[in-house]
């Protein structure tokens, strides 16, 4: 089959590879329908995110069509799915609290170490994404093996477009799951620094789940519009004083509840002086961390902080004594895809939630060196590139 | 260091140096002076666990450098198990005390190429499943193959305990074991 291999950095190449193969019982093969680009894949492609190896296959949003199933998949060929990117197994402790992405046995037990090390206990396993999170071959590709098939992929609805449902996989659920940690009350004033996917996501929800204004943070001028389509107020970080700004759109009181969607959109490991260079090299201008600072100095006493933001190492200069003396709270984590996906997939067949409105280009397989290369190059206009292994090329 | 334990952790976890003679005590029989413990919460129950554990012929599907266990009879059990450089170690496992649904404990009898004795305990920890303890003891062995085995066993048991743990969690919650192979070939290939 065709898939998308890392080779190095800026080295992204459309190779020939074996076509996946059931392994164990509950896995599924699918073919896939469509695939993004996530703005998390450009920092595999910066060359940022350790151990990973020269020919993984990239990609952690997608879905398909099944083409075979093991004997313990409850899914069947021809069903289409969307796939979570947090592969979780649904009978350990934590996914018995629909805790998925805390899942015990997602990953092999040999790669469970590093991210043992580093965090204490293991996380999931992911799709494309390093071997830290597991070396599983992503989705941007002819075919993928999806393990644990019986309890992630949602199975769509016969006649619902892909674009409709795609982002299901990872960036929706994300921006839902933010806007929930912020714990949204009736008549809240809720503030959101980031406007790229998971931000724009949380900036919807936030309204869905009652927020009474939402102020969206961001320099991207066509971003901060998308943001302002959805009800939001903005402010232009380049142009205006954020603390400032938003004491004064909040009379003095500061924002119910703030959520932190900038940093890295990343699903892995950090090390900080890679943090570093990520900060001094392409992050909005900022220093990446300044974001969670501002956010918990700009929150109302008592308020709530959301930081769907990744964070992999330590933090410097984290404003302890205002989040202690504000009383703030806390509320962070990857998503737990698959305790999202329901509930979003009925919100967006009663179109309470539109997504498509971020597809800014729409590409074959085939281009993805290409499409990674713009997604890098042009932040601004190129908001969402979508990938169908059957589009014919242009 | 005071060298009376007043804590509740695990002896296995102690920085005293006594703790391995402590151990001792409680597993039987000394047979090493290498101290290992590991626990696992397995979110199924205690009689699944341990009969699937006591079935010893079961436990190289999930012991990645165990080749094979044959069981000679209910006490004893003849163990194969992988060292580098493509050679393999042997010993006879006696099973030196037990209990059914709580622990089995072992040691390795005398002509073993690597001298160890062990217990895995499985405690009943209710809504959470089991939680199973491994404590293992064993002889880092010198000179000859044993350089090569000792290179293996002196770094190895503390990991491998755990990852085998991990894989018999996986097995026993997921009737799977975690890989993130893509073809059969490949899958052969990195187990080896």
């Amino acid at each position: 089959m065709r898939a998308l291999a890392w080779h190095g950095k800026h080295d992204v190449r459309v190779d020939t590879v074996d076509d996946p193969e059931i392994l164990n019982p509950r896995d599924c093969i699918i073919k896939v329908t469509a695939t993004a680009i996530c703005g998390s894949d450009l920092h595999l492609y910066d060359g940022y995110i350790p151990t990973m190896q020269a020919g993984d296959v990239l990609g952690h949003e997608f879905m398909g069509e099944v083409v075979e199933t093991g004997p313990k998949s409850t899914l069947q060929k021809g069903q289409k799915v969307v796939v979570p990117f947090t592969i979780a197994c649904g009978s350990c402790y934590h996914c018995g609290k629909h805790q998925y992405s805390a899942c015990d046995n997602g990953l092999p037990a040999d790669n469970q170490d590093i991210a043992q090390a580093a965090y204490g206990q293991p996380m999931s396993g992911l799709f494309g994404y390093s071997h830290m999170t597991g070396g599983y071959a992503g989705g941007q590709a002819e075919y993928v093996r999806v393990p644990f098939s019986d309890v992630g992929p949602i199975v769509i609805p016969e006649g619902i477009e892909d674009e409709k449902v795609l982002f299901l996989s990872d960036i929706l659920p994300t921006g839902w799951m933010a806007a929930e940690n912020a714990q949204i009350e009736p008549n809240d004033i809720v503030a959101v620094w980031g406007c790229g996917p998971v931000g724009l996501f949380a900036v919807q929800s936030a309204f869905l789940m009652g927020a009474d204004r939402v102020i969206a943070i961001d320099h991207f001028p066509h971003r901060l519009e998308l943001a302002k389509k959805f009800g939001a107020e903005t402010i232009n970080f380049e142009e205006s004083a954020v603390y400032d700004a938003l004491m004064q759109m909040t009379g003095g009181i500061g924002p119910d509840a703030v959520i932190d969607a900038v940093g890295l959109e990343a699903h892995g490991f950090f090390v900080d002086n890679i943090v570093d260079q990520v900060k001094a090299s392409m992050f909005m201008g900022t220093d990446r961390t300044h974001s969670i600072r501002q956010a918990i100095l700009a929150c109302r006493k008592g308020g709530r902080v959301s930081m769907p933001a990744v964070y992999g190492g330590f933090v410097d200069k984290f404003p302890l004594g205002a989040f202690m003396e504000k009383g703030l709270t806390l509320k962070t984590g990857q998503t737990h895809v698959q305790h999202y996906m329901p509930g979003l997939l009925n919100a967006i067949l009663e179109e309470k939630i539109d997504t498509t409105f971020l597809i800014s280009h729409r590409m074959s397989l085939e281009e993805a060196p290409k499409g990674y290369k713009m997604f890098k190059d042009k932040q601004n206009e190129v908001t969402k590139v979508v990938l169908k292994p059957d589009f014919a090329a242009a | 260091m005071d060298d009376i334990q007043t804590d509740d952790a695990p002896l296995a976890s102690s920085k005293r140096s006594s703790a391995v003679e402590e151990a001792t005590e409680t597993l039987i029989e000394a047979k090493g002076d290498s101290l290992v413990g590991r626990a696992v919460t397995i979110n199924k129950p205690v009689s699944e666990l341990f009969a699937y554990w006591r079935d010893f012929g079961n436990l190289a599907t999930f012991m990645e450098n165990v080749v094979r266990v044959e069981v000679i009879d209910t006490k004893r059990s003849h163990w194969v198990v992988k060292a580098p450089a493509g050679r393999t170690v042997e010993w006879d496992a006696i099973v030196t005390d037990e209990q059914e649904d709580s622990f089995i404990a072992w040691a390795s009898a005398p002509g073993a190429d690597v001298e160890n004795s062990g217990r895995i305990d499985f405690r009943n920890a209710g809504a959470r499943g089991t939680v199973v303890t491994a404590t293992i003891l064993y002889d880092p062995p010198g000179g000859g193959i044993g350089k090569v085995i000792a290179k293996m066993f002196q770094r190895e048991p503390a990991i491998q305990a755990r990852r085998d743990l991990r894989r018999f969690k996986q097995l026993m919650e997921t009737g799977e074991i975690a890989t993130a192979a893509t073809t059969h070939a490949q899958f052969e290939k990195e187990s080896g």
